[in-house]
């Protein structure tokens, strides 16, 4: 039996998500499930999950990427999330001029991708300032979901959050409820300030070809159109957005098993 | 290993705290560079030196104390080593490059300093490094605002002299620059008490001319497309430079670049030919700072070039031996010094100039221009070397970091996804 199956493993930080692959490049399964304690156990975890859909090392080959990605001791190779996002994201939207915004749980990404290749890119730092786990201690301080605190942020506006850190955000939050600010008006201020935070970073960068938006934030159309407008440029996003990263080790499993 | 510890005592070393450090250091030193395969043979004197670091050469310079000797601290490249050998002192590094040292230094500076300046604060304060105890005199240097105010707080500690470095390089800075050198030599001539003559200022130019040209004959086989040496391997080398007797680290560096001549000659590299070859540039890199090193050196990279303190910004440019008077000594010294491009001086184009001729002459397939975490000099240059990197078609990756381990994982990926971004 010949590879068949292209496998890409994404272990980010909140979520790790896996796409298979088949020769033809279409994605013909999509996993996903919280990363938890122990990269290694997730790893461990999918490698069964794929056995029990009869993906073998036998017949298929796979990729890791994402902060995780060390901790996939089936991986044939290891490859960094900007390379895979950026293969991802071009396959998805079927370009190969992009510019790609990854806000994931941890940190943010932006990459500048022409003829398929990645031309430059800029991550945050250390901190969380700009990411996904920026808006989740918001939502839980204003006691929401992640979905409904873009909802909300529809409905509001007028205020406004200074800091930059997760950390005196939070306080900053916690005193416009004390002075009994709308939640709606708090939640946009939330998404004004992650939308600030990632537009600064774009603006290291040349932004090129289309704009896309992909990671586990994708889906939230408020955020991206916000997005949108203090960029200037209209943001895309895919359904299979939070699966560029995955998609894009796919793609490298096929260029490593097809020679 | 011999045992230093009753020298450590005499030197009023906080020793329980000590010991914590010589515990790291050995692993340090095997995940770093005995793990590498196929390293040039003549790293056995590095090798060695690096694994009884607070050993060996504080045992030499004790010894050449009791014979009078006196040793001079110094923290930056400005300051000039000749001076001191010329009356016949001793000249040793004094930076510190371990998180080990930081919070012994935050203890009295602003968490907002350079950890460059807090670590070498807390090797005194903290009494946790041989050297930073033996030195008689230290020798700071007006450059960054951070090392400006440690020195006074080291200066209550432990004799100081200050030299004054231009923040520009127009003719009369030059000037001024040479005052400062004939200055600071009669300040060495009363510490030690021993005249400087232009006999022998001309014997010492002649001694550091002869290590830079080793130095430098080592860095030129890295020029090669047959890579004989890992950055790793020469940093250390370069880091050790600084504490080591200049005629025998001449020797060394000579010794080690004749081997790595055989090697290109014979085809002998240490990595594999899809490589991608990486100049480095940005604040110095003290010992045991081989944090960036050697991430690179496991994310398919190797490091060919340093512009850095701790790299070309050391040896490059000669001084002029020819001159016969001390005034004219002091001149061709102070031209000499003046021509290292450190991002105190403004303007600083000089710098960016170095880096795309390092980066022709290394055949680099990329840079990354890395700073020390709160040193807002070398920070704000990385506007202008990008900007010129990219005209230029070269990538560059800009990096900021510190010493502690917190963020290498982040700059593992950064890195990494770099050197995939150059294949
Ligand atoms: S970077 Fe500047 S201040 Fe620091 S050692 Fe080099 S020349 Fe001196
Ligand atoms: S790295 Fe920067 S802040 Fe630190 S000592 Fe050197 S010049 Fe000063």
């Amino acid at each position: 039996m010949g590879i068949e199956h292209f496998i890409g493993i994404d272990i980010g930080s909140t979520c790790a998500k896996t796409v298979v692959m088949d020769q033809e490049g279409r994605i013909v399964h999509r996993m996903l499930r919280p990363t938890g304690w122990s990269s290694v156990d997730t790893a461990l975890s999918i490698r069964e999950e794929l056995a029990g859909m009869g993906i073998t090392s036998d017949n298929g080959i796979v990729v890791s990427t994402g902060y995780g990605r060390a901790a996939v001791p089936f991986a044939a190779k290891n490859i960094t999330e900007i390379t895979c996002h950026a293969k991802g994201a071009c396959h998805i939207h079927a370009a190969d001029d992009l510019t790609v915004i990854d806000i994931g749980g941890q940190d943010t990404k932006l990459i500048a991708v022409s003829g398929g290749q990645v031309v430059d890119f800029v991550m945050n730092d250390k901190c969380s300032a700009g990411t996904g786990r920026f808006l989740e201690v918001m939502a839980n301080t204003l006691a929401v979901t992640l979905e409904d605190l873009c909802e909300l942020a529809r409905g509001g506006g007028g205020a406004s959050i200074s800091s930059m850190c997760t950390v005196f955000a939070e306080s900053e939050v916690i005193g416009l409820i004390g002075k009994g600010e709308s939640r709606e008006n708090i939640a946009s201020a939330v998404i004004d300030s992650i939308v600030t935070k990632v537009a600064s970073q774009a603006g290291r960068l040349q932004p090129a070809g289309k704009v896309c938006l992909t990671g586990g934030l994708c889906g939230f159309d408020y955020l991206r159109n916000r997005l949108g407008k203090t960029l200037r440029c209209e943001v895309e996003a895919s359904p299979d957005g939070r699966y560029a990263g995955a998609a894009g080790a796919a793609l490298c499993a096929m260029q490593l098993g097809l020679g | 290993m011999a045992d230093y510890r009753k020298m450590w005592e005499d030197l009023g070393m906080d020793m329980e705290n000590h010991d914590n450090l010589c515990q790291v250091l050995p692993t340090a030193v095997g995940d770093v560079f005995l793990s590498q395969e196929n390293r040039p043979e003549a790293m056995d004197f590095w090798d060695l030196v690096i694994s009884e670091v607070h050993g060996i050469r504080p045992a030499e310079l004790i010894e050449a104390q009791k014979e009078g000797r006196k040793v001079f601290g110094t923290f930056c490249v400005y300051v000039p080593d000749e001076v001191v050998i010329a009356a016949n002192g001793i000249v040793t590094g004094l930076c510190g490059g371990s998180q080990f040292w930081v919070p012994d230094g935050e203890k009295v500076l602003p968490k907002s300093t350079c950890p460059l300046v807090k670590a070498s604060v807390g090797a005194r304060l903290g009494r946790t490094c041989p050297f930073f105890r033996i030195a008689d005199m230290y020798v700071g240097e007006t450059t960054c605002d951070g090392k400006k105010k440690a020195y006074e707080i080291l200066g209550e500690d432990v004799p100081m002299y200050i030299m004054d470095v231009p923040q520009m390089k127009r003719e009369k800075d030059i000037l001024k620059w040479k005052d400062e050198i004939a200055e600071f030599a009669k300040k060495v001539e009363e510490f030690t008490g021993n005249q400087i003559t232009p006999e022998k200022l001309a014997e010492s130019i002649h001694i550091i001319n002869e290590k830079r040209k080793a130095l430098a004959r080592v860095y030129n086989c890295r020029k090669s497309k047959c890579l004989p040496i890992s950055g790793r391997d020469t940093l250390l080398m370069t880091q050790i430079s600084f504490f080591d007797d200049p005629v025998r680290c001449a020797q060394m560096c000579n010794r080690l670049a004749d081997e790595l001549e055989q090697r290109i000659r014979d085809g002998v590299s240490v990595v594999s030919a899809d490589t991608k070859r990486i100049l480095v540039t940005g604040t110095p890199l003290a010992v045991p700072n081989w944090k960036l090193h050697n991430i690179i050196e496991t994310s398919g990279g190797a490091v060919v070039c340093e512009e850095m303190c701790t790299g070309t910004r050391y040896f490059e440019n000669l001084v002029d031996e020819t001159k016969t008077t001390l005034d004219e000594q002091f001149m061709a010294l102070s031209e000499r010094y003046m021509k290292t491009n450190c991002a105190c001086f403004t303007p600083n184009t000089g710098r960016i100039d170095d880096i795309l001729r390092l980066a022709k002459e290394y055949q680099v397939d990329g840079v990354i221009d890395c700073s020390l975490k709160f040193c807002c000099l070398y920070d704000t240059e990385k506007y202008a070397v990008s900007r010129a990197l990219k005209e230029a078609g070269i990538p560059v990756l800009s990096l900021e970091t510190d010493y502690e381990d917190a963020d290498a994982g982040q700059l593992r990926t950064r890195i990494g996804a770099f050197i995939e971004m150059l294949s």
